[in-house]
């Protein structure tokens, strides 16, 4: 899979940020914008630009939770855990999640449609309990509208 | 007629763009305005006739004709069922609005409206007509505190920052809105951006910094992309940059998206993520009043009490000291959320009580189920009992409860909620977000977890309560960082109001809030089943067994708790127990 990264996409990011110190978290972000996660090409060439050891760069990454370093499927799933969708039944949500597409937190499916991911609030408390699907919220879930939003997710991709 | 919908991440989950959209084919022109509060009323159309104003709720698509009728030929029949009552208007009326003035009202993306309604003023008659130290010495008036957590007296940090020599300062505002249940300051960044701008220019001229930076939670990207729109429209305006007001004051701004971790609400934390690294707290002192950003003097507020600064300038620290008890001073936010009725943002004066919001404003609770708890400032903080309901919202009283004024997260619990599952829950939580730097932190938190996983699973022991009590404040004593300190309270205050609760898990292996799956069983009752079959065909393991029209039975053996025949019985015939 890592045949196919194009450096080149990372140029201007790193022309505009290399040489500004305290830039490395704001690079990061870019770099998974662009590659959907941080691909080991990227993290060396960033470090060969900065001049930060990639250990460093590994260490900030594995830091923050918002850093991946596998691709991610073509929806991500982000499920709440913020205290008032505990409250509110994320745990039955979060088991349907798993039962109907047979992923684990972290991980995705084997067709590479959808990564499930458990997040710190997302501030939508008043809706819980809530998902965002790339960027779309999705609130008030019951496992039934689980089950439907992801039956419809994945018809829209065939 | 003016058309306004509400547009904040909540309301827009909710549907709001969906409405304006379909409006927007009727021929009818809908502008922005970000979140009135009103989060479980959402989506909110309010239509002003002159300063009439209609206020309509849970609007969904399908209802944009019967508006749009209403807007063109007057007939109020058409939209009688979708006005809201009175007795949900009186959830905005009963607050009172400083921080969240312009929430919900105004336009967030467009600066005119934002100085319509006094805008920039105060900030104006601080560059041309008052010095630093009559700004520092208003907001001493008036009391303000910190109203990220800590209640730090707001003058104090200004005066430090203000003392502290050097030329190169830093105005750091913390938008990292972690705390799980809160999320007041995602609402005045997205509802009245150029309230937080202009609030942190007053802070950067009060302290001498000729930059301000804004730190905030990259899970929030419709706030970013607001508070951008707004920078650029103060930049235009000459509001931002050099010379602003043509005084000598100049001062840049900067965005930093945060990369999520929980640890980066503590300023030094949050100061080294700015600088990229890892968000790691240093050891205070020195504080960051005189070495923070860049080792320089740096001054760190929160959003919310950026949001209060500007109306203390134009209405003065008296009448902000006016409002709230002897040591908490004007209004607090609270974002009111969990099994409680009307959930949203709400503002009151300091000094009213909890009763007043959760029940007075909140309306109670959403279910038949009592009151049980109320969980406030997060991870940090602590549940409050039923029987203490009456406390007034201050931070000394409830410091004293064992919880926190915190952020202002207000986590309503009814008695469906485990109590123990929640110290569970929390742990989780600064277990995960631990930076591992202190052992107390990163070993104790993760030990406390594992000892309340085994009690919720009903493999507690005799003196497991003692060894986590004692495990709390050994780390309340070793951890560096606020994080670590107040962590063990989700554990002290729930040991603290529901040992009960405790000991049923250890000792009977019951849960009595039914809630933790491996202590509770189901049956059904054969009275009240009425042999529909509903439960047997979708069950997932056929643990169900029974003909139709007579009553099931569930075979405790084969049954995995899944909760399924529980939830899709019509006749209330499965009991948990």
């Amino acid at each position: 899979m890592n045949d196919n990264i194009d450096l080149s996409l990372l140029s201007g990011v790193l022309d505009e940020y290399a040489a500004v110190k305290g830039s490395l978290i704001t690079i990061l972000q870019h770099t998974q914008d662009i590659y959907g996660y941080l691909p080991k090409e990227a993290i060396e060439l960033i470090s060969e630009r900065t001049g930060i050891a990639t250990s460093e760069i590994m260490g900030v990454g594995t830091f923050y939770t918002q850093f991946r370093f596998e691709p991610v499927g073509k929806y991500l799933i982000m499920l709440c855990q913020g205290t008032a969708c505990h409250v509110n039944g994320s745990e039955l949500i979060l088991q349907t999640i798993k039962d109907e597409l047979g992923i684990d937190d972290g991980q995705t499916t084997e067709d590479g449609l959808f990564s499930l991911k458990c997040v710190a609030c997302l501030g939508c408390c008043s809706l819980s309990p809530v998902m965002m699907v790339n960027e779309d919220t999705y609130g008030s879930l019951t496992p039934d509208k689980t089950k439907k939003i992801l039956k419809e997710l994945r018809e829209a991709a065939v | 007629m003016r058309i306004v919908i509400g547009q904040g991440s909540c309301g827009i989950a909710a549907g709001a763009e969906k409405v304006r959209q379909a409006l927007l084919k009727e021929n009818i022109n809908a502008s922005v305005a970000g979140c009135i509060g009103m989060c479980y009323l959402e989506p909110i159309v309010d239509i002003y006739d002159e300063d009439k104003l209609t206020r309509l709720v849970k609007v969904s698509e399908s209802d944009a004709p019967a508006i749009a009728e209403y807007i063109n030929t007057g007939d109020r029949s058409k939209i009688e069922n979708l006005v809201v009552s009175d007795e949900d208007s009186e959830f905005l009326n009963k607050q009172t609005r400083i921080a969240l003035r312009n929430c919900g009202i105004i336009n967030p993306e467009k600066i005119e409206e934002y100085i319509e309604k006094d805008g920039y003023t105060a900030l104006k008659s601080c560059l041309t007509e008052k010095t630093p130290e009559e700004v520092i010495e208003i907001i001493k008036t008036s009391g303000l505190a910190g109203r990220g957590g800590a209640g730090f007296p707001t003058w104090f940090k200004w005066n430090a920052a203000r003392q502290s020599e050097g030329e190169e300062k830093y105005l750091i505002c913390n938008a990292d809105e972690g705390d799980p249940g809160a999320f007041m300051d995602r609402a005045v960044i997205e509802s009245d951006p150029h309230n937080l701008i202009e609030g942190m220019l007053i802070g950067a001229y009060a302290i001498g910094a000729k930059h301000a930076v804004v730190y905030v939670r990259a899970e929030y990207p419709l706030a970013i992309k607001r508070l951008k729109n707004a920078l650029e429209q103060a930049r235009e305006k000459g509001i931002i940059g050099n010379n602003i007001f043509g005084t000598d004051f100049s001062c840049d701004f900067m965005i930093k998206a945060g990369a999520g971790a929980f640890v980066c609400g503590e300023e030094t934390a949050l100061i080294e993520s700015l600088e990229g690294h890892r968000g790691m707290p240093r050891l205070k002192p020195p504080f960051p009043a005189q070495s923070g950003f860049w080792r320089k003097p740096s001054n760190i507020n929160n959003v919310e009490t950026f949001a209060n600064v500007a109306w203390i300038i134009n209405n003065g620290g008296e009448a902000f000291a006016a409002m709230g008890t002897e040591g908490s001073k004007g209004t607090k936010v609270f974002a009111v959320t969990g099994k409680v009725k009307r959930s949203g943002l709400v503002e009151i004066p300091m000094g009213k009580t909890l009763r007043d919001v959760i029940f007075d404003i909140g309306g109670g609770m959403k279910s038949d189920k009592p009151f049980k708890a109320v969980q406030m400032g997060g991870p940090s903080g602590g549940c409050i009992p039923a029987s203490l309901i009456d406390t007034v919202i201050d931070y000394k009283a409830l410091g004293a409860t064992g919880a926190i004024m915190g952020s202002g997260g207000m986590v309503v619990m009814d008695e469906s909620t485990c109590m123990v599952g929640m110290a569970k829950f929390f742990l989780d939580f600064t277990a995960k977000e631990s930076c591992g730097k202190c052992v107390h932190c990163r070993i104790g938190t993760k030990r406390m977890l594992e000892m309340l996983e085994r009690i919720t699973k009903g493999e507690g022991k005799e003196g497991d309560i003692e060894l986590l009590e004692e495990l709390c404040y050994a780390i309340k004593d070793g951890a560096l960082c606020g994080l670590g300190q107040t962590a063990p309270n989700p554990v002290l205050t729930t040991i603290k109001y529901f040992r009960d609760e405790y000991e049923a898990h250890i000792k009977d292996k019951k849960c009595p809030a039914g809630e933790c799956s491996d202590l509770i069983e189901y049956s059904i009752n054969a009275e009240k089943c009425k042999g529909c079959t509903l439960c047997a065909r979708n069950c997932p393991v056929e643990a169900i067994s029974g003909t139709v029209k007579n009553p099931h039975v569930i075979n405790i053996d084969k049954c995995i708790k899944c909760g399924k025949c529980y939830s899709i019985c019509r006749f209330d015939a499965v009991v948990k127990a």
